[in-house]
């Protein structure tokens, strides 16, 4: 790594220290990797790497303790919110996030997360949404968008047969539990810094005790969309954000006076 | 006149995925045609003069790997 020339440049942006040095297994270009930096990015700027415990999913995301430089355990498939419900009420202190792909939260873990919510446990959850479950192969995941053609919906996902998507944000806003609700899009640089606002508001909510917290992130699977990651990106934007649109699903009262 | 900047591209993360090419508003990355990666990937580089480090490449890099550093104004650069 350069040193910074103090006297003639600035340092923009670097690595943040709550990645670990380590190549990740995504493939090119996965938003995966995009929400790891921005989640990591937050940790740095609010100093709270030595109070994170992480919770991961199963799915591609399965490897992301060896990414996030803090303290992480692993949940069986879906389980992510049960799981960070026992380690913040042992550990209250402590911050809990889980980190969930969709094939992990709207489907096998669906009971989890609707009853995490509900009780309003005090964990802030990450959900990243492409459409598909990665990591097997591509097949239809509970978000599919209808018409999608995935390796389990080759003709396209028929909502007669198949139903429709779940929208997990508007779903989990409906709860009074719930805090704090809301749905981003990793796509441009615009929404990217919008995503960022949103972790730190979900870390805040955590951190006042307010309740639990959820951020749906409109991600990309390049590989197993069959597209370039850009391509991808422009996909994502024409068919993914008229579906599921991005906003403030729940903001609760206490939440909306918070400052960053 | 714009200020300059420049990056340096860590090969160990870079996938070459051209996310930043896409995303540079100056169009002066791409990927390196002359070298590939450990894991076999043409890395991203800056191709041409007129990088300001306005940090583009960075929001949107997913795998962390640019740092991303500007010039000060009014400095007048040694040339040692």
């Amino acid at each position: 790594m350069d040193m910074i020339d103090n006297d003639t440049e600035t340092l923009v942006y670097s690595r943040p220290n709550s990645l670990t040095d380590v190549s990740t297994h995504y493939c090119p270009g996965c938003t995966h990797g995009i929400a790891h930096r921005l989640i990591a990015e937050v940790i740095d700027e609010m100093n709270i790497r030595e109070k994170m415990i992480g919770v991961a999913s199963v799915g591609c995301s399965v490897f992301a303790y060896n990414y996030f430089n803090f303290d992480f355990v692993q949940a069986p498939h879906g389980r992510a919110p049960a799981m960070a419900t026992g380690v913040k009420r042992v550990l209250p202190e402590k911050v809990v996030m889980t980190y969930q792909g969709d094939g992990d939260m709207a489907s096998i873990g669906m009971a989890e997360i609707v009853h995490a919510a509900t009780r309003g446990e005090n964990i802030t959850v990450f959900f990243i949404n492409n459409t598909n479950y990665g990591m097997t192969g591509g097949q239809m995941a509970p978000t599919t968008l209808p018409g999608q053609k995935t390796t389990s919906s080759q003709n396209g996902r028929d909502v007669e047969t198949q139903g429709y998507p779940i929208r997990a944000a508007e779903l989990l806003s409906q709860l009074d539990g719930s805090s704090y609700v809301v749905r981003r899009s990793l796509n441009d640089p615009k929404n990217i810094r919008l995503a960022k606002k949103a972790i730190r508001m979900a870390f805040e909510v955590q951190l006042r005790g307010l309740g639990f917290s959820m951020i749906e992130f409109l991600s990309i699977c390049p590989t197993n969309w069959g597209m370039s990651a850009s391509a991808s990106m422009t996909w994502l934007e024409n068919n993914m954000i008229p579906y599921y649109p991005l906003g403030d699903y729940k903001v609760h009262p206490a939440v909306a006076e918070i400052k960053i | 006149m714009p200020p300059k900047g420049r990056i340096v591209v860590n090969e160990a993360y870079c996938k070459g995925c051209e996310l930043c090419v896409g995303a540079c508003p100056q169009n002066v990355l791409g990927l390196a045609a002359d070298h590939i990666t450990a894991k076999g990937y043409h890395p991203a580089t800056l191709i041409s003069e007129g990088c300001t480090g306005c940090g583009i490449c960075g929001i949107i890099c997913p795998e962390a790997a640019i740092t991303i550093y500007r010039e000060k104004t009014g400095v007048v650069r040694a040339t040692s």
